[in-house]
């Protein structure tokens, strides 16, 4: 989902780089409270990971494919604050050193991935463990789900006000293609934290009671 | 977290980088959309990156360039990772 330059006007990619860069400002802050020693490595070996992971396109329906955004995970892992760090991290190399993603619409990528795919799925996952309290990769599954299209729902909407396509052509085709990628990350997610949980429960933070 | 803990996730990084070759090619979503809505042709470039498309420059093999791609990134977003990591850790300090 990484969007390209020329596919946003001037005024949608300058306010969301805006925007990404006062939430940014606000995670570095939020982290630089709670940062231990131990959990430096940690945001360095899953920078890599998701780095490696969106690399990685699998098939989907109908001749796209999909890789996994890594947000859910990364905030369930490392923190809301820190995992959209990571994700904006891997988001910024990607640009920079391999043309995925243009500059103009880094700070779209970064709103659209590690704000609303990483920090407000986070939230989205604790209210979900409020609800299915007896299993929380319950809450796991459907929060990487939801980020997936929530992140396509906002890309929609900058390209709808940018007049790269109607909303109306634009909205339910990103939501339609994003329901069935959504999946793929939703399987791995829950897939790579089941396994964390079992081999080391104490590196998952968003998982503990 | 422990130094073999690292090396592991390292290693996990590195082989999933290293498969990447046998990644789809068919488009994502939004280029998907973007080709289906026709408003694919707007895609440009504004800088140049080092390496584009994941493939590092100079090598006829497009696997081998794939992974090399691949493994430069994901030490590069270590590095870079633990370095921010650790300077937020000394401005807390």
């Amino acid at each position: 989902m990484h969007i390209p330059d020329g596919f946003l006007s001037p005024p949608v990619f300058v306010s969301s780089w805006a925007l990404s860069l006062v939430s940014l400002g606000y995670a570095l802050k939020k982290t630089r409270g709670i940062l231990k020693d131990k959990m430096i490595p940690l945001m360095g070996v899953m920078s890599a990971f998701v780095f490696a992971a969106q690399m990685l396109n699998f098939p989907v329906l109908g001749g796209t494919s999909g890789h996994l955004l890594g947000g859910v995970l990364s905030a369930v892992t490392l923190g809301p604050y820190a995992g959209a760090i990571v994700l904006s991290l891997v988001l910024i190399v990607q640009c920079l050193i391999f043309q995925d993603g243009g500059i103009t619409a880094l700070g779209a990528n970064i709103l659209n991935m590690a704000v609303i795919g990483t920090i407000a799925s986070y939230y989205l996952y604790i209210l979900l463990k409020m609800i299915f309290k007896k299993n929380r990769l319950i809450a796991v599954f459907i929060a990487s789900w939801l980020s997936v299209i929530l992140a396509s729902v906002f890309c929609a909407f900058e390209l709808a006000i940018s007049g790269t396509s109607l909303l109306r052509i634009a909205l339910p085709a990103m939501i339609c293609v994003h329901i069935f990628i959504g999946i793929g990350e939703a399987v791995i997610t829950t897939l790579i934290l089941n396994f964390i949980l079992r081999v080391r429960p104490d590196l998952v933070e968003g998982l503990k009671r | 977290m422990k130094k073999k803990d690292i090396y592991i996730g390292l290693l996990i990084a590195a082989i999933l980088a290293i498969f990447s070759f046998f990644s789809s090619s068919s488009p994502d979503g939004l280029k998907k959309v973007a080709q289906d809505k026709n408003f694919i042709a707007r895609a440009t470039n504004i800088i140049k990156a080092p390496i584009p498309g994941y493939l590092f420059p100079g090598l006829s093999n497009k696997s081998l360039s794939d992974c090399l791609a691949g493994l430069f990134g994901v030490v590069t977003v270590f590095v870079v990772s633990m370095g921010l990591g650790n300077l937020l850790l000394k401005k807390d300090k």
